[in-house]
């Protein structure tokens, strides 16, 4: 009835895992019942949940990646304090409990922090900066976003109910197989993969599909915003790489659950060719994660500086070339595995070209500053410390790209202390300039700026202070995922990295801390006009938040920073006296289909993973019948009458002009 | 274990080529952030020094530069790794007078099996080798991947199932040094590290004249019970019965181990793990 579960796969034995979700169980539940019991289930039903308003997916989007970041950093706090006191003794993790640590730190960091954050902004700026009213498939948005959560949810359970893969971020055959990992561990892995990596692709369709198609008047390729060129870029990346990770990952599982041999040792199964595979995948995607960074940083630093971005059409050409490039350079990953001297030479040499596109970026934000009025504010702070850090980070990514230094530092801590350099430098300091950037847009009032500055020294410095010491341990020859050691010149450079891991925590905190304040001063910290920070494109030009239908009239663009134009040169809507011709818009109708999809995706997951068979199925049938079921509708979108739609926009118009006029009073 | 006071001569290229790279992209980074700051700091919107160009956003030849300063670097840089992934492939061998000395390495869960062929001798987490010989080494997996390090002597390589990998160090000094795995292999991977005997070559001869005399043989029972999952194996010698056995283990007529289904050992079996299958 049950399958392979059973009251021995809840882990009442271990305390950590037990309390840790207690805990969480208990916040979940007072959250629930405060939601229930104030009366705002059914908003939240009917303006979240069934949404398929591409600004509340994208908001839903950030709001799951902050909250799997937490539980992403409890696990990094757990291995930062292991390796500190594991010295010459086995700390208070076991290995069996520390290897599923790192494994969910990983998967959790990558595939639910850093996509849905990515992905969240992406979704939410878009059609703004494109000047329309919507993505080119609302639904399917919503339905993307919910198997993401699937996906995230799946991960959390395996905490309480079973366990994790114990195999690492990337589960590498042998030890992946049904021989040496037994457990339901690494099913909870690709499963929950499998779902979330369809959420994603349907969210690459679509956002490829908006960016090709869903353009207002006179917005030409070469006027788009640089962040729509890298959503582009970042999402036919994901349109052509996410089908192989999903390919590769149901191999596996057809090995463990079907006995086939693709990678065991055993009748032929080959390794390698997990390895090419995956990285295959695993490469484009440090891009698809870091491209839209880099459109966010664009937009900020040209902002902030009062000027154009400084040589957009290289920008373009290098964000395409990065894009095409990514595709060249897997075997940088695996340099130590016994390619001969040409092949190696060959992907070292590919892999450094990457760095001419990437070092002309660094350069066109350095001379977007130059000549500019640089003011700074917290998402510039976020923009600099990138800049700073990024280099770095690029640079000892170039150096490992050299075949005989990857000889010597492969999967050492210096490489650890790589990838957090560009993935915390890059986009982890991108998703936060753009979360600060964004967040008046969204919501109509900005963050508080002492905070937000606190919590960036505090990120910048703990950042420091965390990965240096990594590299100098992996100069000390030190690997990773060590559960302890016994050399003792690696023993301080641990505890220092650990005080650096308390110092990240202290910033994150100071985030929650800004985000609560935000709120309680939200009326201190309203903007009316819409426009916050001076901004350039076309998300200015309206409402702050915006209204279901973005914009009243869809803007006409004549070139590149189509708002700044707007304001500065030609005559803003706002402040001509005619009143525009209104006239009726057709929204999408809000749609369960997408919630109601995962929650049987979910049901299906975990049956697949216990081994339930009857569950599956019914899950299968149930979404399955989910789609059916709206594939047959007859009421497809919702109309918003001309002069509804003219009481909105006029009412906002003149509560922009009276911030306005009243600005010029003071003046 | 510092890789920056390498033993061998393969350790010191590496350490050479790491520096040298380092130094020339060094070479463009820091006046890069030095930059950074100084622009920002300068057109800070306070300064009323600073000029402002609000619409400039073009210069030809700045593109040119920053387009050429990347690109220069780079050829530069792509002509260390070709050369450098030539010199220093792991399969290629070390050219010297002495004659190479073979060894054999096997990893297994979660220990390290080394195999002198020529010597007839094999040990379990200790490796003995004289000083100022290329070491010419052959690896193979009996179970999960695993990689071979010794960080002092350079490059590591990758052992698998199935596969024989190449690998030529040399060691100029005697001395004692540290070798691990450096890929994660599971529950007993931490401890898979040896320590390395650098040793005159006389002492060596001595040593393996003596080891192949040792009281425990390697055969067909000894190994099984090798090759079985445990932890934290203590270092041991052996003679070695069957010289083709790292070839059996390739050629997997000696299949590769069951992997924790033969038992899980240091951990509780866990939920999953005891009724799976």
């Amino acid at each position: 009835m049950l399958g392979k579960l059973s009251w021995s796969a809840i882990p009442f034995d271990q305390p950590i895992p037990m309390i840790a979700s207690g805990v969480v169980a208990l916040a979940i539940l007072a959250i629930l019942a405060w939601v229930v019991v104030r009366g705002h289930l059914p908003y939240l039903w009917r303006e979240w949940i069934t949404s398929v308003d591409h600004k509340r997916i994208g908001v839903m989007y950030t709001l799951l990646a902050m909250v799997m970041l937490l539980r992403g950093f409890a696990d990094a706090i757990m291995m930062r304090l292991q390796q500190s006191l594991a010295f010459q003794g086995q700390g208070f993790l076991p290995p069996e409990h520390y290897n599923q640590i790192f494994s969910a730190h990983g998967t959790i960091m990558i595939f639910f922090v850093a996509m849905p954050f990515m992905i969240g902004l992406m979704n939410f700026v878009v059609p703004l900066q494109l000047g329309v009213r919507d993505v080119a498939f609302p639904t399917l948005n919503s339905v993307g976003f919910w198997l993401t959560c699937t996906g995230a949810l799946l991960v959390n359970i395996s905490l309480v109910v079973g366990e994790f893969a114990r195999t690492g971020w990337l589960p590498y055959p042998p030890l992946s197989e049904l021989a040496y990992s037994p457990g339901v561990g690494v099913d909870y892995y690709l499963w929950s993969l499998e779902i979330a990596g369809v959420g994603t692709l349907v969210a690459g369709i679509n956002l490829v599909t908006t960016v090709l198609k869903v353009r207002t008047k006179g917005m030409s390729y070469l006027r788009m915003p640089m962040f729509c060129w890298t959503t582009l870029a970042t999402n036919l990346l994901i349109v052509a790489a996410f089908p192989i990770l999903t390919a590769t990952l149901a191999m596996l599982l057809l090995d463990r659950y079907l006995g086939f041999h693709f990678f065991t040792n055993e009748a032929g199964g080959n390794v390698m060719m997990f390895m090419n595979l995956i990285w295959a995948w695993g490469h484009p995607e440090v891009y698809i994660l870091v491209l839209p960074a880099f459109g966010i940083f664009s937009e900020v630093i040209s902002t902030f500086s009062g000027k154009p971005l400084f040589g957009y059409r290289s920008m373009v050409a290098a964000t395409m070339a990065i894009c095409i490039l990514s595709f060249m350079v897997w075997l940088h990953h695996f340099f130590t595995m016994g390619a001969g001297a040409d092949v190696n030479a060959i992907f070292g040499i590919a892999t450094m070209i990457i760095a001419v596109p990437t070092g002309v970026k660094v350069f066109n934000w350095l001379f977007t500053m130059y000549g500019g009025k640089v003011r700074f504010q917290t998402p510039l702070l976020w923009s600099i410390g990138f800049m700073v850090t990024f280099i770095i980070g690029g640079m000892t990514g170039v150096l490992m790209a050299v075949p005989p230094v990857a000889f010597v530092l492969h999967n050492s801590l210096f490489l650890v202390a790589h990838f957090h350099n560009v993935i915390i430098g890059g986009v982890l300091f991108g998703a936060f300039a753009g979360y600060t950037y964004w967040f008046p847009k969204a919501f109509g009032f900005k963050l508080h700026e002492g905070l937000g500055r606190a919590a960036f020294w505090c990120w910048l410095v703990g950042f420091y202070v965390a990965f240096m010491p990594l590299y100098v341990l992996g100069l000390l020859g030190m690997t990773r995922r060590m559960q302890h050691y016994d050399v003792p010149q690696w023993h301080p450079w641990l505890i220092v990295a650990a005080c650096g891991a308390g110092l990240i925590f202290c910033g994150i905190m100071l985030q929650i801390a800004q985000l609560v304040v935000s709120i309680r001063q939200r009326e201190k910290l309203r903007d009316e006009t819409g426009d916050p920070w001076d901004g350039r494109s076309l998300e200015w030009a309206t409402a702050s938040p915006p209204l279901a239908f973005n914009f009243a009239i869809l803007p006409d663009v004549s070139g590149g920073d189509a708002y700044w134009a707007l304001k500065y040169r030609d005559t803003e809507p706002s402040k001509s006296d005619e009143k525009p011709d209104y006239e009726a818009i057709e929204i999408p109708r809000n749609s369960a289909t997408g919630f109601v999809c995962a929650f049987f995706a979910t049901l299906m997951g975990f049956a697949l993973i216990w081994h339930i068979w009857w569950l599956v199925a019914a899950g299968a049938v149930g979404a399955f019948a989910t789609f059916v079921v709206f594939a047959w509708r007859d009421h497809v979108e919702d109309i918003i009458p001309a002069d509804e739609v003219a009481r909105i926009d006029l009412g906002n118009q003149a509560r922009r002009r009276a911030v306005l006029g009243a600005g010029a009073a003071a003046r | 274990m510092n890789i920056l006071d390498p033993q061998g001569p393969i350790g010191i290229a590496e350490k050479t080529i790491l520096i040298d790279s380092l130094a020339i992209m060094l070479a463009i980074v820091l006046p890069t952030i030095v930059a950074i700051f100084a622009f920002a700091f300068w057109f800070r919107a306070s300064n009323a020094k600073a000029f402002y160009w609000p619409t400039w956003e073009y210069s030809g030849r700045i593109e040119l530069v920053v387009w050429a300063i990347p690109t220069l670097t780079v050829i530069l840089l792509g002509g260390v790794a070709w050369i450098g992934a030539h010199e220093l492939d792991p399969a290629k061998a070390i050219e010297g007078p002495e004659e190479p000395l073979r060894i054999q390495a096997v990893s297994l869960d979660w220990k390290w099996l080394f195999i002198y062929p020529d010597q007839k001798v094999a040990s379990i987490n200790t490796l003995t080798v004289p000083a100022g010989v290329p070491l010419q080494f052959e690896l193979t997996s009996a179970s999960v991947m695993n990689a071979f390090f010794i960080p002092q002597f350079g490059s590591m390589i990758y052992t698998m199932n199935g596969m024989t990998s190449r690998l030529n160090l040399q060691a100029d000094t005697p001395g004692t040094f540290r070798g691990l795995s450096a890929h994660f292999s599971g529950d007993g991977f931490a401890d898979m590290h040896f320590d390395v005997h650098v040793v005159p070559s006389e002492q060596f001869s001595k040593w393996a004249q003596d080891a192949s005399n040792a009281d425990k043989a390697l055969d067909a029972r000894s190994y099984d019970q090798i090759a079985s999952p445990s932890m934290k194996s203590e270092p041991a010698i052996y003679r070695l019965v069957d010289p083709d056995l790292f070839k059996s283990i390739v050629t997997q007529k000696l299949p590769p181990t069951k992997g924790m289904q033969a038992g899980v050992i240091g951990a509780a079996p866990k939920a999953g793990v005891a009724d799976a299958r």
